[in-house]
């Protein structure tokens, strides 16, 4: 089944979106063409560190296509990029209603990658 | 003794009062008369250390500070997602068909190579930082250096206090990174004695409230140093009355010492009668430590 993840406010398809990808309170998991949900809580959401990593493998785990945030960081990113999971950001969507509408309209953008000098990379 | 120098919020004369200290305490002919060492001085502030601006060490003695990191093996990695299962810190996630690490978030602890069933996981150091230790003016001095872009300084501060060790009897003087979170907790947590190091604005006083909770929860005895004494409210006051908290040390709001402090001159340059008041307080912070080492024996 094909799915997409949203982070959001409140376990509902008319809940506000939440910006944080790692720390946000609830993923949604919607089926495009039924717009059919289900919500979870995010395990990551109080973790002591590398909450993205963690909020990646669970959206992985759960058999997510495609996730929408209001954007990545770069340990996020890495992640759900080895996942295979493609990532899209929210922009000015305020809900998630609206961010599944404009996903299916193609008109969400595509995460960029980290900046280089910032996040993970080779040191010393 | 060890005497560590904290302060909830940044900038109000942690390095300032621990250096003036240990300063005072050389030329103290009856502190000298009564103790076999020189004081150790250790800036824990490995983010920003800056201790040695003012000291000038002459660094003799230099040791790497590192963890050690997961290295895995893919020959015999299963996929099985028990390492990062274990990992509290989420370095490790088995993501596609590997396992990702993220070294900047591993603390080093080692569960994952203990827990690894196929034995594809071994340890390797990741070098996060310098320790640097040397003669200055006459104490003994060291300090951590966290790198630049490494996040976690708590492993740097731990191997600085084990590598730096004072001899029985020597009095520690610590200086302390700022905050009530990891670093500093790290820094105060065997320490005889907190000296808190505060500035009687309202900033002042919200985080020297958390800095209190801390040393408090770990049942360390803690005095206050106000410094730029004269701005501001009497929020710091009240508070440490109502707290029982002693006042050791008043520093006022002076242009000259600001001034001096900009060009790497210490308080006790700048004001020479400061020596014998660091002395006093650090004989009042002797008898404060015996006191509450009679009340637990």
């Amino acid at each position: 089944m094909h799915r997409i993840a949203l982070t959001v406010a409140t376990p509902d398809l008319d809940a506000e979106v939440d910006p944080r990808f790692g720390r946000a309170d609830f993923i949604l998991l919607v089926e495009p063409e039924s717009m059919a949900w289900e919500a979870l809580a995010n395990p990551a959401r109080e973790a002591a560190g590398g909450a993205g990593i963690q909020a990646a493998e669970f959206v992985a785990q759960n058999g997510a296509h495609a996730v929408c945030s209001g954007d990545f960081g770069p340990n996020a990113y890495e992640a759900l990029e080895a996942a295979g999971i493609a990532m899209y950001r929210y922009e000015s969507c305020r809900t998630a209603r609206e961010a599944m509408e404009r996903f299916k309209a193609g008109e969400l953008p595509a995460a960029d990658p980290p900046q280089q000098g910032r996040g993970r990379r080779r040191r010393r | 003794m060890r005497i560590a120098v904290a302060s909830g919020k940044g900038g109000t004369g942690k390095t300032t009062v621990a250096v003036s200290l240990a300063l005072s305490l050389l030329t103290d002919g009856a502190w000298k008369r009564a103790e076999r060492h020189a004081p150790l001085f250790l800036d824990c502030d490995v983010e920003a250390p800056d201790a040695h601006l003012f000291l000038h060490p002459v660094i003799e003695r230099t040791k790497q500070a590192s963890v050690p990191v997961p290295k895995v093996d893919e020959g015999r990695c299963t996929l099985c997602g028990e390492c990062a299962e274990v990992c509290v810190f989420n370095a490790l996630a088995v993501l596609g068909d590997r396992v990702l690490l993220f070294p900047e978030l591993c603390h080093g602890c080692g569960s994952c190579s203990l827990i690894c069933p196929e034995d594809a996981i071994s340890e390797v150091p990741r070098v996060m930082g310098l320790l640097e230790a040397g003669p200055a003016d006459g104490l003994h001095f060291a300090h951590g250096v966290l790198n630049v872009s490494e996040p976690m300084p708590v492993p740097v501060i731990r191997q600085l206090k084990a590598w730096a060790r004072p001899e029985p009897g020597q009095l520690t003087i610590v200086d302390a990174a700022p905050g009530a979170s990891c670093p500093m907790v790290e820094t105060v947590r065997d320490a005889d004695f907190v000296l808190l190091v505060t500035e009687p604005t309202p900033f002042g006083l919200h985080d020297l409230k958390l800095a209190l909770e801390v040393t408090r929860e770990l049942g360390l005895p803690a005095g206050v140093v106000i410094n730029r004494d004269g701005i501001g409210d009497r929020g710091v006051e009240d508070f440490c009355a109502s707290e029982n908290l002693p006042i050791l040390l008043r520093i006022p709001f002076d242009r000259a010492i600001a001034e001096g402090l900009a060009q790497g001159r210490t308080l006790v340059e700048v004001r020479p009668e400061y020596r014998s008041l660091l002395s006093e307080m650090a004989r009042r912070i002797s008898e404060i430590v015996s006191a509450a080492r009679s009340d637990t024996a």
